[in-house]
């Protein structure tokens, strides 16, 4: 079986984010890039649907930039066979980045089998590329899977819906599967497997060489902004029994007409 | 030219070190700590992945790692938890004379089984009336036909109750002192005459388990002994050698976490309507503990890659040593004194970890001893 994973690489949850100058992006050069944690589960399930079929490859494939190749190194040390970094820009739109991850797959020169992703990255919170590169590439997809089972080519998944519910759903292979939390839980890269990660293959391209160019972009981002800060709270003195009513009254008045939460 | 950069594949094993370290040994470290009990699910895990016996070569089924991969791997799971660190430690501690100053028929009988499955090794110096004064141990060797019969007490022996190796180190006479010293390493702990002390009741790394050993005829077979009758004390020292820059890597990342705790915790606390951190008593605390973990840390990589350049370390194996673990001990001190109240209790981590970083100012030679093998070292230049 030919398993594909897309992977991104997104800034750790820890790092501090803020707009670079002219607000056209996030500054960059100060971030800590981890692999996007749902992207995890869909390596470690990659990985999983490898041991099960005998004579498979996992390959990975990275849109974006290349000044730290560490998620593509880390899917290579938990066990993938070979990488494929396109290289970009970190500030694609979706659109762009399932037509690269496309030609990607295309140029491999393996026909996919089974992709895996993400349900969504945990940076933009787009939820758009597993569906668009699905559409692309005219396969079934099934997103928000948490249960994963494989038999001769054929997925049984279960996705999450509203209310704590299942859905099942049955796919043939070629599909694409877009995991969440739950599905499994991610092994750690070992350290021989960081040292045999080293001599594994990973090809590079440009946008270009996967097909996509500027004319490919559907979304342009402007004016990155920070959220802003949160007014300070407001205490009231309540501690005299013959205030407290008027307090509490004052109280809903504010929560009625200020904060509009009743 | 000076390069303080480490490798990409160096990063990569510091992130995965840390990773499990955080995910998997700082979440149980309390629980573990107030039981005494083993973790042998984390400690079998971390054997899986490779963080353990990193000093076997990879000719003999090892990873191959350097000297200074070894210090970062260290320190990261002493970030995690001293007490289970020092268990795992104390593996490397037993196998370093074998990968050292064994032949390859030993290094394959005694080496290689380490990397097939998790196994347990004990590093049996210390005595009961000889701790500093190693050079001083009354336990005996004996040829007896094709076997040698040990004699003595063993104390303080980390890892003896789950041992599936020992390392001993033992006399032809006392008198002898350095010269007289062998090591032979007793892979059955079935064998007649070997008993295992009760478990010590300890300050910290209380999830470690730390034993007398008794040999009472012990018998071993003469293919047993790391070269030859007399090269033990060559043999302990080179070990040290490796050993030191490792406990003070630990020390390292204690002192790491220490901090870490320290100023998040400053940050968070609250007194005369700001943040503790906001007072700058707090912060002059804060900067002198991240100068002395970086420069503990900065003397840990120096004394491993003089190891790795193939030159003597001895001397910066004891300055990383006893600085290290001097200033883990201020440090850990620090951190429970920033967190008050609460830094006494053991519902927050500082107070652990400052009753682990006592230890480290005492087993591998003390602050004193590695002192004293400084000033050795620094008359007899001269
Ligand atoms: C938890 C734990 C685990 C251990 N694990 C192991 C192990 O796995 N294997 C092993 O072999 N040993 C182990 N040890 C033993 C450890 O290495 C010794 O405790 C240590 O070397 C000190 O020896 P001692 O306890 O006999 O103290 P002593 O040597 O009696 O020292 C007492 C004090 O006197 C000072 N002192 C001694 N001589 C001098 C001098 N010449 N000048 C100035 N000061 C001096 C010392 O610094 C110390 O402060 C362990 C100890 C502990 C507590």
């Amino acid at each position: 079986m030919n398993i594909f994973v897309c992977i991104k690489q997104v800034p750790d949850t820890e790092t501090k984010i803020t707009p670079n100058g002219d607000g056209t992006y996030i500054e960059t050069s100060s971030i800590k890039w981890i692999m996007n944690p749902y992207d995890e589960f869909a390596v470690e399930q990659a990985l999983l649907t490898k041991q099960a079929n005998s004579g498979s490859t996992v390959t990975v494939v990275r849109v974006g930039g290349v000044k730290d190749t560490e998620a593509l190194r880390t899917a290579l040390a938990m066990g993938a066979d070979d990488a494929i970094l396109v290289e970009s820009d970190d500030n694609l739109d979706s659109f762009m980045t399932a037509k690269a991850l496309k030609g990607a797959i295309e140029k491999s020169g393996k026909s996919a089998d089974v992709i895996f992703t993400g349900k969504q990255a945990i940076d933009d919170d787009c939820l758009q590329v597993p569906q668009l590169l699905a559409g692309m590439l005219n396969i079934p997809s099934v997103s928000v899977v948490v249960g994963c089972e494989e038999a001769s080519g054929a997925f049984t998944l279960k996705r999450e819906v509203e209310g704590g519910a299942l859905e099942v759903y049955e796919v043939k292979s070629p599909a694409l599967i877009a995991c969440n939390k739950g599905l499994n839980t991610p092994r750690y890269a070992s350290l021989p497997g960081i040292m045999k990660a080293k001599r594994k293959p990973l090809a590079q391209h440009s946008l270009a060489d996967v097909g996509v160019s500027d004319a490919d972009r559907r979304v342009k981002y402007s004016n990155f902004q920070l959220p802003p800060e949160k007014p300070a709270g407001k205490k009231f003195e309540a501690m005299d029994e013959a205030v407290q009513a008027s307090v509490v009254a004052e109280v809903v008045g504010l929560l009625r007409n200020e904060a509009k939460v009743i | 030219m000076v390069n303080f950069d480490l490798s990409s594949e160096q990063k990569e094993i510091k992130e995965m070190a840390m990773k499990f370290a955080k995910n998997e040994m700082m979440p149980k470290a309390g629980e573990f700590d107030e039981s005494g009990k083993m973790p042998m699910d984390i400690l079998t895990k971390a054997w899986e992945l490779g963080l353990v016996n990193t000093c076997i070569p990879p000719e003999f089924g090892g990873t191959g790692f350097s000297t200074l991969d070894s210090m970062i791997i260290t320190e990261a799971l002493a970030y995690g938890c001293l007490g289970m660190n020092t268990t795992l430690m104390a593996n490397d501690l037993a196998l370093l004379p074998i990968a050292l100053g064994g032949n390859d028929e030993q290094k394959k009988r005694f080496l290689t089984p380490f990397t097939e499955s998790y196994k347990i090794a004990s590093f049996c110096l210390t005595e009961p009336g000889n701790g500093s004064d190693a050079a001083g141990l009354k336990t005996t060797i004996k040829e007896d036909g094709d076997h040698y019969v040990i004699n003595g007490q063993k104390m303080w022996i980390t890892n003896a109750g789950y041992a599936d190796l020992f390392v001993i180190y033992c006399t032809t006479d006392p008198a002898l002192k350095h010269k007289g010293i062998s090591c032979i390493v007793l892979d059955d702990k079935n064998v007649a005459g070997l008993e295992i002390g009760a478990k010590e009741k300890k300050m910290g790394h209380r999830s470690s388990d730390t034993r007398a050993v008794t040999f009472t005829n012990v018998r071993i077979p003469k293919e047993n002994l790391i070269g030859n009758l007399g090269d033990g004390w060559n043999l302990a020292k080179m070990t040290l050698d490796h050993s030191r820059p490792m406990v003070a890597a630990s020390a390292v990342g204690g002192a790491q976490c220490a901090l870490d705790h320290a100023v998040k915790y400053a940050k968070e606390r609250v007194q005369f309507n700001k943040p503790i951190a906001g007072h700058q008593a707090i912060q002059l605390m804060v900067a002198d503990m991240a100068m002395k973990v970086e420069a503990s840390r900065l003397l840990v990589y120096k004394a491993a890659w003089l190891l790795d350049q193939g030159k003597s370390n001895t001397e910066l194996a004891s300055y990383a040593k006893a600085f290290a673990a001097d200033k883990f001990m201020e440090v850990a001190t620090d951190a429970v004194q920033i967190f008050g109240g609460y830094g006494y209790s053991s519902e927050y981590p500082v107070e652990k970890i400052m009753r682990d970083a006592k230890l480290i100012q005492i087993y591998e030679g003390t602050s004193q001893i590695q002192r004293l093998v400084i000033a050795k070292e620094i008359f007899s230049r001269s």
